[in-house]
C-alpha cells in the first residue's frame, strides 16, 4: 500500500480490475434474475458506498463514528423531499443525479457537525458522534414537517424528469442506476486515497502528535475527510431513498450507524476493497439469515466479537496475508493445515447454531416441544439428549479447532522464515 | 405549582441516583482500565434478569445480593477470557469489542427470556406508601433506591480512597508497570475492577428492573443516557460522574413536566409567533434531545467534561 506505483502496466492493471467490475455488476441480474436478488444486488450496490464512505473516517483517518448512518439518513429523506418537488412540478431535477441531492445534504451536516466533532480524535471523537446521533434520531421525533413523524417521508421515485429514456419504476433501472453510482464513487474515494489528503488522514491516523510536528494541521485533515466522507454517505442514503421511496427515523439512527461499522470491520479496514467485501457479505447473509432463523442478530453479534478478537484485520486483511506467501510459492504449504480446519470449524459452528437455535426455539416459540429441523437433522429442542449432543459437538470442534489454529500458526511461523530467506538469497 | 416542582426534584434526584448506579460502575471501568464499556448497560439489563429469575425461587432479598454477584462473575470471564485478548490491539478494539457484546448479550436475553417484558414486582415489604405531599403519594421503593444509591457512593468512595486495595487499584491506573514490579498481578486487578464495575451495573439493573419494566429493549434505552452521564461529568471521575447524574437527571425530568412552547414564552413577553413553526413545538419534547445537546456543548466547551482530570 505505501508504494504507488506508476509505471504503465500497473495502471494498467489496476484499470482491468474497475473494468471487471462494471462487467460483474452489468452481467449479474443476468445470472440472478429473480426480483428479490435484484433488489437484495441494489442494497449491496448502496451499502459498498456506505461502507466504504464509512471507511474514510475509521479505515483512512482512524476516526471510529458511532453516528455515520446521520448523513445516510438525512441525504436519503432530503432525496425524498427533492424528488417530491419534481413531482410537484416546483423544481427540474433529473432522477439520475437524484443521489447528488443527498449527497449536497451530507456534505452540509458534514460540514456543520464535523466542524464540531473533528477537533478531536480517539475516544472523545466517539463520543461526540454518539451523542449527535442519538440527538438527531430524537429530533426526527420532533421536526416533524422534515421527517414526516411515525411514518416517515416517502415520494414516488418516478419523475419524468430524466436524462436517459428510462422511467426508472421497473427495479432492474433502478439496479443499474445503483450500479453506476457504486462504480462512481466507488472509483473516486479510491482515488481519493491517492491524493495527498488520504495520505495525510493516514498519518493522522498514524500517529497524530508526528503529523502534527511535520507541519499538518490534524483537525482540518479530519475535518476535510469527515466532510467529504458525509457526502458520499448522503449519496449512499440518496439512492437508498430511490430504491425504497421511504426513509423513517430508524434510518439516521444508532441501529443504522452500528450496522455499517459492522459490515465494515468484518470486511477488512486496512485495504480499500474491504468494506466492499463487509458490504456484499453482510447484506447478504442479512437477507438470507432473517429469513431462516430468528437469532441472526446474535449471530451477527457473534461474528462481529470472534472477528475483533482473533481477526481484526478482516477478510480482506486475511486475504491480503496471503499475497506475500502466493507470490514467493510457498502458498501450498498451507494446504494441509487449512483443510484439517474445515472439520474443527464445521463442527464448532454446526453445535454453536444448533445450541442458539434451540435456545431459540424453547424461549419464542408456542409448542417449544415440537421438533425442528437443523441440518437436514429433526431436533427436539425439550430434550436433554438435544442439548447433551449439540454441547459435545460444540466442545470437540473447539478443542480440535484450537489444536489446528496453533497448527496453522507454526506453519505461518516457518513460511515467513522461508520468504525471509528467500529474500536474502535474491539480495 | 410548588407540587408539581417538588415531585419534580424528587423524581430528578431519583432518576440522576439510577443513572448515578450506573455511571459510576462506567466510569471506575474507564478510570481504571482506559476502556469505555459499552455494553454496560447491557450488563445492567442482564442485573435485572437474573434478579427476576432469582426472586422466582428465593425473593427479593436473595435477588439484591445475589444478582449483581453473578452479573460480576459474567462481567470478570468478559474481561479475562475477552477483554483480555483484545487488548494488545488497543483501545478502539476494545471499544468495539464492547459495541459488539451489546448485540451478543441484547440477543442472548431474548433467547433465554423471550421478547415479551417480564413479570419483575417491588417486593411486598416495600410496596407501600412512604408519605404523601399535597395528596400525592411518594412509594417507599423510591426511597429505598435512594438509600441504597447513597450507602452505593459512600462504599465506593471509602474503599478507593480509604483502604489499601483502593490504593493499589488507583496506583496500578497510573502506574501499572511499578505496581506490577512490586509484586500486584496487575491483570487479575483489571479482572476485579472490571469484575466490580458490572456488579454495580447489576445492582441499579435489580433496583431499576421493578421500578420501569423488565424487558429486551431497557439497555437500549438506558445505554446512550449513561455514556452522556459519564461523558458530562468526566470520564474516569466519580464525583463527576455524581453531579452529572444529578444534573441530567433533574434536567430531563423537569423538561418533561414542561408543557411550554418558545412560542409560548414570546407570546407572555408580547412577541406573537406561529404555533405551528418549530418554536411551537412543545418543551417537553426536546426533553429526549437534551441531555444529548448538553453532551454536545459541553465536549465543545470543555473536552474532558465537568471534572474531568485528563483528556480521553
Amino acid at each position: 500500500m505505501s508504494r504507488v506505483n506508476t509505471s504503465g502496466s500497473a495502471v494498467l492493471r489496476r484499470l482491468a480490475v474497475w473494468l471487471v467490475a462494471m462487467a460483474v455488476i452489468a452481467i449479474l441480474p443476468y445470472i440472478f434474475t429473480s426480483g428479490s436478488s435484484v433488489s437484495m444486488m441494489s442494497q449491496m450496490g448502496i451499502f459498498i458506498i456506505f461502507a466504504l464512505s464509512y471507511n474514510m473516517l475509521l479505515g483512512e483517518a482512524g476516526m471510529l463514528s458511532f453516528g455515520h448512518a446521520v448523513y445516510f439518513g438525512l441525504g436519503g429523506t432530503m432525496t425524498l423531499h427533492a424528488i417530491n418537488r419534481v413531482n410537484d412540478g416546483a423544481w427540474w431535477f433529473p432522477l439520475e443525479l437524484m443521489p447528488l441531492a443527498g449527497g449536497a445534504c451530507g456534505l452540509f451536516f458534514g460540514i456543520l457537525f464535523g466542524a464540531v466533532t473533528t477537533r478531536r480524535g480517539g475516544v472523545t471523537f466517539a463520543m461526540i458522534t454518539l451523542g449527535i446521533g442519538v440527538m438527531v434520531e430524537a429530533s426526527a421525533h420532533i421536526f416533524t414537517d422534515f421527517f414526516g413523524g411515525e411514518s416517515g417521508v416517502t415520494a414516488n421515485r418516478v419523475t419524468d424528469v430524466t436524462v436517459l429514456p428510462f422511467s426508472y419504476g421497473p427495479s432492474i433501472q433502478v439496479y443499474y442506476l445503483i450500479g453506476a453510482w457504486t462504480v462512481v464513487a466507488a472509483l473516486v474515494m479510491f482515488l481519493l486515497t491517492r491524493t495527498p489528503l488520504g495520505r495525510i488522514s493516514n498519518a493522522v491516523r498514524d500517529n497524530p502528535e508526528r503529523a502534527q510536528f511535520v507541519g499538518y494541521n490534524t483537525t482540518i485533515t479530519r475535518f476535510v475527510q469527515f466532510s467529504l466522507s458525509g457526502f458520499f454517505a448522503g449519496v449512499a442514503g440518496g439512492l437508498f431513498a430511490i430504491l425504497f421511496e421511504i426513509m423513517t427515523a430508524a434510518n439516521v439512527g444508532l441501529i443504522q450507524s452500528g450496522g455499517v461499522l459492522l459490515m465494515t470491520f468484518i470486511g477488512g479496514l486496512g485495504v480499500f476493497f474491504g468494506p466492499i467485501i463487509g458490504a456484499v457479505l453482510v447484506i447478504y447473509l442479512q437477507v438470507a439469515l432473517s429469513g431462516f432463523s430468528d437469532g441472526w442478530i446474535l449471530y451477527f453479534g457473534l461474528l462481529f466479537v470472534l472477528m475483533v478478537m482473533f481477526v481484526p484485520q478482516g477478510i480482506a486483511g486475511v486475504i491480503v496475508a496471503h499475497v506475500a506467501p502466493w507470490r514467493a510459492g510457498l502458498l501450498h504449504r498451507f494446504v494441509v493445515p487449512y483443510a484439517l480446519a474445515v472439520v474443527p470449524a464445521l463442527l464448532s459452528f454446526v453445535g454453536l447454531v444448533a445450541i442458539i437455535e434451540m435456545g431459540y426455539h424453547l424461549s419464542l416459540s408456542y409448542n417449544p416441544s415440537s421438533p425442528i429441523e437443523l441440518f437436514s437433522v429433526e431436533v427436539v429442542a425439550t430434550r436433554y439428549l438435544s442439548w447433551a449432543v449439540a454441547l459435545l459437538v460444540f466442545a470437540a470442534g473447539i478443542a480440535s479447532l484450537r489444536w489446528v489454529t496453533g497448527q496453522i500458526g507454526s506453519r505461518w511461523g516457518d513460511v515467513n522464515r522461508a520468504m525471509d530467506t528467500q529474500g536474502h538469497g535474491n539480495d | 405549582m410548588l407540587e408539581s416542582f417538588i415531585f419534580s426534584v424528587l423524581n430528578g434526584v431519583l432518576y440522576g441516583m439510577l443513572l448515578f448506579m450506573l455511571a459510576s460502575g462506567l466510569t471506575l471501568i474507564f478510570g481504571m482500565m482506559g476502556v469505555l464499556n459499552f455494553a454496560h448497560a447491557s450488563y445492567y439489563m442482564l442485573g435485572a434478569y437474573f434478579a427476576f429469575s432469582i426472586s422466582e425461587y428465593a425473593g427479593f432479598w436473595v435477588a439484591l445480593i445475589l444478582a449483581p454477584i453473578v452479573v460480576g462473575l459474567l462481567g470478570a470471564l468478559t474481561e479475562r477470557f475477552g477483554l483480555r485478548n483484545v487488548h494488545k490491539h488497543g483501545h478502539v478494539a476494545e471499544l468495539l469489542f464492547t459495541f459488539g457484546l451489546v448485540y451478543v448479550i441484547d440477543e442472548l436475553v431474548v433467547l433465554i427470556w423471550g421478547r415479551v417484558p417480564v413479570n419483575y414486582q417491588i417486593p411486598d415489604a416495600l410496596d407501600f406508601t412512604l408519605f404523601s405531599l399535597y395528596g400525592s403519594q411518594f412509594p417507599a421503593y423510591r426511597g429505598f433506591i435512594l438509600l441504597v444509591a447513597i450507602a452505593m457512593f459512600v462504599a465506593i468512595y471509602v474503599l478507593l480512597v480509604r483502604t489499601r486495595v483502593g490504593m493499589i487499584i488507583r496506583a496500578s491506573l497510573s502506574h501499572p508497570d511499578m505496581v506490577g514490579a512490586l509484586g500486584h498481578n496487575v491483570p487479575r486487578i483489571f479482572t476485579l475492577v472490571f469484575a466490580f464495575g458490572t456488579g454495580l451495573a447489576g445492582l441499579a439493573g435489580v433496583m431499576a428492573g421493578n421500578y420501569f419494566i423488565t424487558e429486551p429493549g431497557m439497555a437500549y434505552a438506558m445505554g446512550p443516557i449513561v455514556f452522556v452521564v459519564v461523558v458530562f461529568g468526566g470520564l474516569g471521575s466519580l464525583g463527576g460522574a455524581f453531579v452529572a447524574s444529578l444534573i441530567i437527571g433533574l434536567v430531563t425530568t423537569f423538561a418533561v413536566g414542561m408543557n411550554y412552547s418558545v412560542a409560548d414564552l414570546l407570546a407572555g413577553m408580547g412577541i406573537a409567533f406561529g404555533q405551528d413553526s418549530v418554536l411551537g413545538i412543545n418543551l417537553s419534547r426536546f426533553g429526549l434531545m437534551l441531555p444529548y445537546l448538553m453532551m454536545v456543548l459541553i465536549l465543545i466547551v470543555r473536552p474532558r467534561g465537568l471534572m474531568g482530570a485528563r483528556e480521553s
